[in-house]
């Protein structure tokens, strides 16, 4: 198995567990890092298996596309964090009303 | 390096004026509601002057900075995008003549709207103009962060948790679908969707992409039963925001999925994924009518209104294997009336909750005579949502049951048929008690001029829509999205 | 400027503009409101006696535009269109006068006359229309014009006969869009041709339309009151008399009835459906309800009420002579669409008169009221006995040539149906006769208004004494060459002589 196709395995892995437990945790901020171990994921799986090219030096296609979804991850972290200190501001706790998943 | 021609110039307008609107509201608070009103104008301007010339010239191409794909990002605007770029514009249009007056005497409020608004607005025309799917995964988010900071608005805990609830389920949707973009580039060496169009076999990954995208973008237009986040976030934003979060924003990610269905997956379309996603239309017209109609309050109503209606496209997707121009242009036709509808009918809520400070449907105390406009904006509207003539609604109601009944597919016929009688039950529940006296009187509030009207024009857009099918037929057709004529692969 | 392509368009915007005018009206502008509502209602009048003319003198009138790409929304001006369209025209003149005298000193009346307006636009819309979609487009419309009239006075009772009539409504209009997307998936064509235009359609599609048949009428027949969709006429009557009167006992019900008559000899042709078997269950449907209605209404005490299960009954009548397949039939169902709208529009005036000015609303309280009201309960006598079929009255007339058309094709019973439906007549009409002319009167009346030395004010006295000579005078001078007896003859003979 070529390092390309274990960095793909292991990012779907991560998509996977992040996706586990965005459902099954309640408490806002382990939804917030679930995410961010989702997108965690998806960024190994979209560079890992850049290096998949022929000539050995790997597409730049994909970094430039990590690195804008880096900035986006960031900002929409940014926001889910700002937004959680805002709910227990107004609601005193940190789970969301009826504590459904997702 | 392509010349710059007259559509590309408006193509590029039609992004950097509103998002120059955005930072320059955000830096001169003061003067916020006249940057947005000023910025609106100037949009709704460049999108019908983008119209006009793709409808002369055909389908716009641009690079944007001259560098092409793949490094580069492609704008493209066929019949379809423009369709969607005149239906953002009008409403957005009335929306920002709309909040002036909503948000007058609201400290701080103005100077948040506005900012966060014309960057959604940048959001939504910059995705219709995309032409590759990573494009669309940074307009989708852009989109989704702006729309999300809207519903916040407020500072109400019932808005700060639905605003919560939807950022947390439009972020999943969005790395779903960039999990299948990434999928999708890795398998074929492409984003663009042109270029992916045409070298896409039926393989293992591409079915997971398909899944994974689809999964991601029918969490975010709501589609039943992945619709649970937006009744909550729909009914607790200002109303304003209600409305371009029902009418604009849900048919963003409802274009992303008719766009990848038509272009990328077609090859893949048999008839399991389409009966699929029409057995969830029909859940959600069906189920989303129900709940409507037990709801008390107007915003409620209208909110579960939205997830009815969107199952209406869905119905579709199973008629357009064997008849796809119908089916297609019937789903267009129903998104384009239900953007113009929704959105008068929560600018019409706004009103009344404006006037009587409550939207308890059984105490509308003969607002029919207190605020004729308002309700007569609603019961327009509602013509359009049920499918009565004349209207868009209608027009978008009959290209379905065309297609529906020539395929003898009498179970959709069915969906549509209940659909319809259970969208009459709960618009005339609303009208009949506008028309009653309650039983306890209410304090009334003067409602502003501009709020009435901003929203009874968009009800008259939607009725008008009935008699422009012609035009806007022809105009769908521009570029040929929905692949009318056979082409090789 | 080619106007015969404008007529029918403007015949229609007469009143959809003073509609929207009226709209805006602050309540008190009531010399402005009545002006616009008699011109818009003379204006209309006018242009239908131009069509008229022009029909008879060989001209063609048209409107047609584009609204999808195959489909046109069609206006013309054909014999049996206008024979609907002068009924509407006519008489919505005659209850402007009524509604504006009934309504005086009532709130809300911008609102009211507005949507009274818009009814009568969309009910000329339903008699001019050229194709099928126009037809349902302005049937739809009706019922959402309607609607704001019978919840006009706000209060919970109204509301609730509202939902009940738009249940009804709504489920017709949906079954009626149904079976039209229907067939005009299998024809590709909607346009109303005479003798129909299924002719070309092959055994296989046999059960398809017998489905769209069935899908047409029940849509249609939701309005005209057949049994079992019946249910909301009689609700509806908790509207104002102006509104019972033109539209819940003319127009709507006849759009209706209309529409059944445009379906068999416009769409599927008399022999088409003959041939099809679809006539005779709608014969014996129409017969049931024509014996139903008139016995639920013996049962009646509330008048309007009685009077509403009375038009269940005679508007069957129509759907029969249509059904029985026949050329004599035929006149007959279509000139009792005049006879029956003049006779039961004066009823109702009647009715409205009594509630209005003596505060009577049940039969029992009716005594003696002929002393009172001499000419309104001489009208009130004319439209009683035309119902009950008596010459030289109108109703006479339709019954006559419905009874000879049954025989003439062999369905003998109709007749004694017909024979039925008279007798009950009589027997839900004459008592109230008898009451009301020969009964002692009360001391005082429910709720008596002072009019002075008249008996009523004169625009609640003119309009029913206006139908009444009417009535009679269709029914004395049906041989004449312009009576609504002429007319139909015309009608039945493109339908089934000509080639």
């Amino acid at each position: 198995m070529t390092p390309a196709f274990l960095y793909a395995l292991i990012g779907s892995a991560l998509f996977a567990l992040g996706l586990y437990g965005l459902i099954v945790h309640a408490h806002l901020l382990r939804k917030i890092l679930a995410l961010n171990v989702m997108g965690s994921g998806v960024f190994l799986v979209l560079g890992g298996l850049a290096g998949r090219t022929p000539q050995g030096a790997p597409d730049p296609v994909p970094h430039a596309m990590v690195i804008t979804g880096i900035v986006v991850a960031v900002a929409a972290t940014a926001l889910a964090l700002v937004l959680m200190l805002r709910v227990r501001a107004t609601t005193g706790r940190t789970v969301l009303p009826d504590g459904r998943g997702n | 390096m392509e010349p710059a021609t007259a559509a590309s110039n408006w193509g590029v307008a039609i992004i950097l004026l509103p998002l120059a609107g955005a930072l320059l509201a955000f830096l001169f608070r003061r003067a916020a509601t006249r940057i947005g009103i000023g910025a609106a104008v100037a949009t709704s301007l460049a999108a019908a002057a983008l119209a006009r010339t793709v409808i002369r010239d055909g389908t716009m191409h641009h690079a944007v900075g001259g560098w092409g794909a793949p490094l580069g990002i492609d704008l493209r605007a066929d019949g379809l995008s423009v369709l969607m770029l005149i239906m953002t514009a009008t409403v957005g249009l009335a929306i920002s003549l709309y909040a002036p007056a909503y948000f007058r005497g609201e400290s701080r409020k103005p100077e948040q709207f506005w900012p966060l608004w014309l960057f959604l607005w940048t959001g939504l025309n910059a995705l219709f103009l995309s032409a590759d799917i990573f494009n669309l995964y940074v307009t989708l988010e852009l989109l989704g962060l702006a729309a999300v900071a809207l519903t916040a608005l407020s500072g109400r805990a019932d808005a700060l948790t639905g605003a919560m609830r939807y950022l947390l389920a439009t972020l999943l949707g969005s790395l779903a679908y960039l999990l299948g973009v990434a999928l999708l580039y890795h398998g074929f060496g492409s984003v663009d969707i042109a270029v992916l169009a045409e070298r896409v076999e039926a393989t293992p990954v591409v079915w997971t992409a398909l899944g994974l995208m689809c999964a991601g973008l029918l969490l975010k237009t709501a589609l039943f039963p992945l619709h649970f986040w937006l009744p909550p976030a729909h009914s607790s934003a200002p109303v304003p925001v209600s409305a371009l979060l029902s009418a604009l924003v849900v048919k963003a990610s409802f274009y992303i999925l008719l766009r990848l269905w038509l272009e990328i997956f077609a090859p893949l379309v048999g008839d399991g994924v389409g009966e699929l996603l029409g057995l969830l239309g029909a859940g959600a017209v069906l189920w989303g009518s129900i709940q409507a109609l037990r709801q008390t309050r107007l915003k409620m109503l209208i909110a579960y209104s939205t997830v009815a209606q969107l199952g209406y496209f869905f119905l579709a997707f199973p008629l357009a294997v064997a008849a796809g121009v119908t089916a297609w242009s019937a789903a267009a036709y129903l998104a384009l009336s239900h953007a113009l509808a929704k959105a008068a009918m929560f600018l019409a809520a706004g009103n009344l909750i404006r006037f009587g400070g409550h939207d308890r449907i059984a105490d509308l105390d003969r607002v029919v005579q207190r605020l004729p406009l308002t309700v007569g904006a609603f019961a327009l509207a509602g013509v359009s949502s049920m499918g009565l003539p004349p209207s868009g609604g209608f027009i978008g109601k009959w290209l379905l049951l065309e297609a529906a009944i020539a395929q003898g597919r009498w179970d959709l016929v069915g969906v549509m048929f209940l659909g319809g009688l259970l969208v009459a039950a709960y618009i005339f529940k609303v009208l009949g008690y506008a028309f009653t006296q309650a039983n306890v009187l209410h304090e009334s509030r003067a409602v502003p001029a501009s709020m009435e009207w901003a929203a009874l024009l968009l009800a008259i857009g939607a009725i008008l829509l009935g008699f422009m099918a012609s035009p806007v037929l022809a105009l769908l057709g521009v570029g040929d999205p929905f692949n009318a004529v056979e082409t090789m692969g | 400027m080619n106007w015969s392509t404008w007529i029918p368009l403007m015949v229609v915007t007469s009143s959809l503009l003073p509609g929207l005018i009226i709209f805006g009206l602050a309540e008190d502008k009531v010399r402005l409101r009545t002006v616009l509502n008699l011109v818009g209602a003379l204006v209309k009048v006018a242009l239908v006696g131009l069509m008229f003319w022009g029909v008879m003198h060989g001209h063609h009138y048209e409107t047609r535009l584009t609204l999808l790409p195959d489909l046109d929304l069609v206006l013309r001006a054909g014999p049996l269109s206008l024979l609907f369209v002068a009924l509407s025209a006519g008489l919505w003149l005659v209850t402007t006068v009524y509604a504006i005298g009934y309504l005086e000193g009532s709130p809300h009346r911008s609102r009211f006359f507005g949507f009274f307006s818009l009814c009568v636009t969309a009910t000329v819309g339903v008699a001019l229309a050229g194709n099928l979609i126009t037809f349902l487009i302005f049937y739809e419309l009706l019922t959402l014009a309607t609607y704001p009239l019978v919840v006009h006075r706000g209060t919970e009772v109204a509301r609730r006969a509202g939902k009940t009539y738009l249940a009804y409504t709504i489920f017709g209009g949906a079954l009626l869009m149904l079976g039209t997307v229907w067939l005009y998936t299998l024809t590709g064509t909607l346009e109303f041709t005479p003798r129909g235009f299924l002719a070309g359609l092959g055994d296989e599609h046999r059960l398809a339309l017998t489905a769209i048949f069935v899908l047409l009428i029940a849509g249609l027949g939701v309005k005209a009151a057949l049994v079992p969709f019946h249910g909301w006429l009689p609700q509806a009557m908790v509207a104002p008399a102006p509104v019972s009167a033109l539209l819940h006992a003319v127009a709507v019900v006849k759009a209706g009835a209309f529409g059944i008559v445009r379906v068999v000899y416009d769409v599927f042709g008399v022999e088409f459906s003959e041939g099809l078997g679809v006539t005779k269950p709608l014969v014996w449907l129409a017969a049931f309800t024509i014996i139903y209605g008139s016995l639920r209404a013996l049962f009646q005490d509330d008048l309007k009420r009685r009077l509403a299960f009375s038009t269940v009954s005679q508007v069957s009548y129509i759907a029969l002579g249509v059904a029985i397949a026949g050329p004599i039939a035929a006149i007959g169902g279509m000139v009792h669409l005049v006879h029956q709208g003049l006779m039961k529009i004066t009823l109702f005036f009647c009715a409205g008169n009594l509630a209005e000015t003596l505060g009577i609303h049940q039969v029992s309280e009716m005594s003696g009221v002929g002393r009172r009201m001499p000419w309104t309960m001489a009208a009130f006598t004319v439209g009683a006995f035309g119902m009950i079929g008596a010459p030289p009255i109108a109703g006479f007339v339709s019954k006559w040539h419905l009874g000879l058309g049954a025989l003439d094709k062999g369905q003998d019973w109709v007749v004694l149906v017909l024979a039925g439906s008279s007798l009950l007549n009589a027997a839900y009409f004459l008592p109230i006769l008898y009451v009301a002319w020969f009964r002692e009167p009360p001391d005082t009346w429910p709720e008596e208004r002072d009019f002075g030395q008249k008996e009523t004010a004169l625009a609640l006295l003119l309009p029913p004494l206006l139908t009444a000579a009417m009535a009679v005078g269709a029914g004395l001078l049906a041989s004449l060459p312009f009576s609504p007896l002429a007319w139909a003859k015309l009608i039945a003979e493109r339908e089934f002589y000509l080639p």
